[in-house]
């Protein structure tokens, strides 16, 4: 059992004040889930999370990586209540997931992978019910609302049905949905999955902020780029196993001592050939000899250190494609 | 805890009349369906019309609190908007109670629209309104958590629809809508023992012609028992959801 402790859910602006900032907001202690598996037969189950046990200490951004199928949705669907926990406990804000899910459901807020809001109903109306729902009071509803459409840059659409928003709006208004009753700690899966390229840089801007703000982000990604550039700490998962559980700066320790170099080829400037070897001078050479055997110039030449790819790569034993094919790519 | 339970059972219930069942088209074909029908029994049977009115305003309840309502969640299930729900701070049993109250409120609105013309129209004397009102509200609480049931069991919009006329229509020829159940052979009396129809039709025959509480309160309790049974096992079905 987990020893939920006193963080207990207080409203984000005594977060500070009442939680030490190496607190722990989610605490994992062997989570488990099976799935019954129609494809195998009666009594077959299919395991989908395989005892994990892992903290997010308050105010950090965790970021929660593998390919698709690797468990990543089913843990925030354990960790939010939304399907039940074959084994294993879990601790959010101090309280009990097993015990005590209404209380944890009014500390959290739910991004999920798909913009899931009502198509009836307008932009602002979308906010005034989830504020509705959360127990907003009432004269802080369209205030906190209004906030948001600011915010999020959809104020001009406030009387447009979810509906007609562009792809990119539904999401950010799925964002703004999680944040209407302040919530300690957001769960984000996929936020920026198919959104173009500047809404998925503001919504990356408005991870950080909130992490400014003391909030605690859960957040899955396949974009490998992405958590690098975002996550305090990251756990890569893969079959259901976490393979690793570290910074960002920590993982890429353990493939330190390996050197890549990336090499821009022509004719047409931008396409880029990286080699990863044990040297600086072995890589260059490999980079060199392959761009010669195609027949491109050499437009320049870069020695990068290691990524969180390579890291993926090296404790995962998949390749990175392996995250942007099986999601479409960007 | 509770509070937040009848906070979201207030807020659900508001959301899907404003979002679904209040849509004009909604409000017009919810009408146009019960008028149909006693339009067709007027032309049909001139005479009899006052013998009609409590299975037409029966099947009306019945309608209109299923029909809506097993598509309404149905359709919030398959999009995801149902486990946006199921995120917020409200247990499952009072967000189902929440749809269920939904698909009530839209039953009675075309209900008592169908009643007061049948008044006007009529001229019905001696109603026991308390009875009736009773009646109207324990009936559509079981069909609504008869659509709940429904709409939870299966996971397409089409399906819910098959089943909830599964249920709906040997209850329109078994529950003494048109046929008196005195007149039907004994096996199909008992079969209408176990519909919630029954219970509606006898009931406000009942509180049509004026009889007392006394008198229609098996009726009334077999109502109440429908609508709990029901919405017990729409609840442990969407339950086990979660495992």
């Amino acid at each position: 059992m987990c020893a939920c402790g006193a963080i207990r859910g207080q409203p984000r602006e005594t977060v500070g004040s009442t939680s030490p900032q190496d607190a722990e907001a989610i605490q994992v202690l062997d989570l488990t889930k099976y799935y019954d598996d129609p494809s195998a037969g009666s009594g077959q189950a299919l395991l989908a999370v395989d005892h994990i046990s892992f903290t997010v200490p308050q105010g950090q951004v965790f970021g929660f990586l593998g390919p698709n199928g690797a468990g990543k949705t089913t843990t925030i669907r354990m960790l939010t209540g939304l399907t039940r926990p074959t084994e294993g406990s879990a601790c959010i804000l101090g309280y009990d997931l097993a015990t005590e899910i209404t209380r944890i459901k009014k500390a959290i807020g739910v991004v999920p992978e798909t913009s899931n809001l009502y198509d009836e109903l307008s932009a602002r109306d979308n906010l005034v019910f989830m504020g509705q729902l959360y127990g907003v009071p009432r004269q802080e509803r369209g205030e906190r609302a209004d906030a948001l459409l600011q915010r999020f840059r959809l104020w001009e659409k406030r009387n447009t049905p979810f509906a007609k928003l562009s792809k990119g709006m539904k999401r950010a208004l799925t964002v703004a949905a999680a944040l209407v009753h302040q919530p300690q700690l957001v769960f984000l899966d996929e936020p920026t999955t198919g959104l173009d390229i500047l809404s998925a840089r503001s919504l990356r801007a408005l991870i950080r902020q909130l992490r400014e703000e003391g909030v605690t982000v859960f957040l899955t990604t396949h974009y490998l780029e992405e958590a690098e550039r975002l996550c305090d700490q990251v756990a890569l998962i893969v079959k259901g196993r976490l393979v690793a559980l570290d910074t960002v700066e920590g993982l890429k320790a353990r493939v330190r001592g390996r050197a890549a170099v990336e090499v821009t080829v022509g004719p047409r400037a931008g396409e880029r050939l990286s080699f990863t070897a044990e040297d600086v001078a072995t890589a260059l050479r490999l980079a060199l000899a392959e761009a010669k055997q195609q027949g491109r110039p050499v437009l320049s030449v870069r020695t990068v250190g290691p990524t969180l790819e390579d890291a993926f790569i090296e404790l995962t034993g998949l390749s990175a494609e392996v995250m942007l094919v099986e999601k479409g790519g960007r | 805890m509770w509070r937040d339970d009848l906070r979201g059972i207030f807020y659900i219930a508001l959301k899907d009349l404003r979002a679904y069942y209040l849509k004009p088209p909604n409000i017009s074909w919810g009408m146009l369906f019960p008028f149909a029908l006693i339009l067709a029994f007027a032309l049909r049977q001139p005479g009899e019309m006052r013998d009609l009115v409590p299975g037409l305003l029966g099947m009306t309840v019945l309608f209109g609190t299923t029909s809506m309502e097993a598509i309404v969640i149905t359709f919030e299930r398959r999009i995801g908007a149902l486990e946006r729900l199921m995120l917020a701070p409200v247990s499952l049993p009072a967000l189902l109670l929440g749809k269920v109250v939904g698909g009530m409120a839209f039953g009675l609105v075309t209900t008592v629209a169908v009643l007061a013309v049948a008044v006007a129209v009529l001229g019905l004397w001696g109603i026991n309104w308390p009875l009736l009102a009773l009646a109207l509200v324990l009936s559509a609480a079981a069909f609504s958590a008869l659509g709940a049931f429904v709409s939870v069991a299966v996971r397409e919009v089409f399906e819910a629809q098959t089943l909830a006329n599964f249920f709906r229509f040997p209850m329109v020829f078994l529950c003494g809508v048109f046929v008196p159940l005195a007149s039907m052979p004994p096996a199909l009396r008992l079969l209408a023992r176990f519909l919630p129809l029954t219970y509606t039709v006898e009931a406000l025959r009942g509180a049509l012609s004026g009889a007392t509480f006394w008198i229609a309160g098996a009726d009334l309790l077999a109502l109440g028992g429908f609508a709990v049974i029901l919405f017990a096992l729409a609840a442990r079905i969407l339950t086990t959801r979660l495992d």
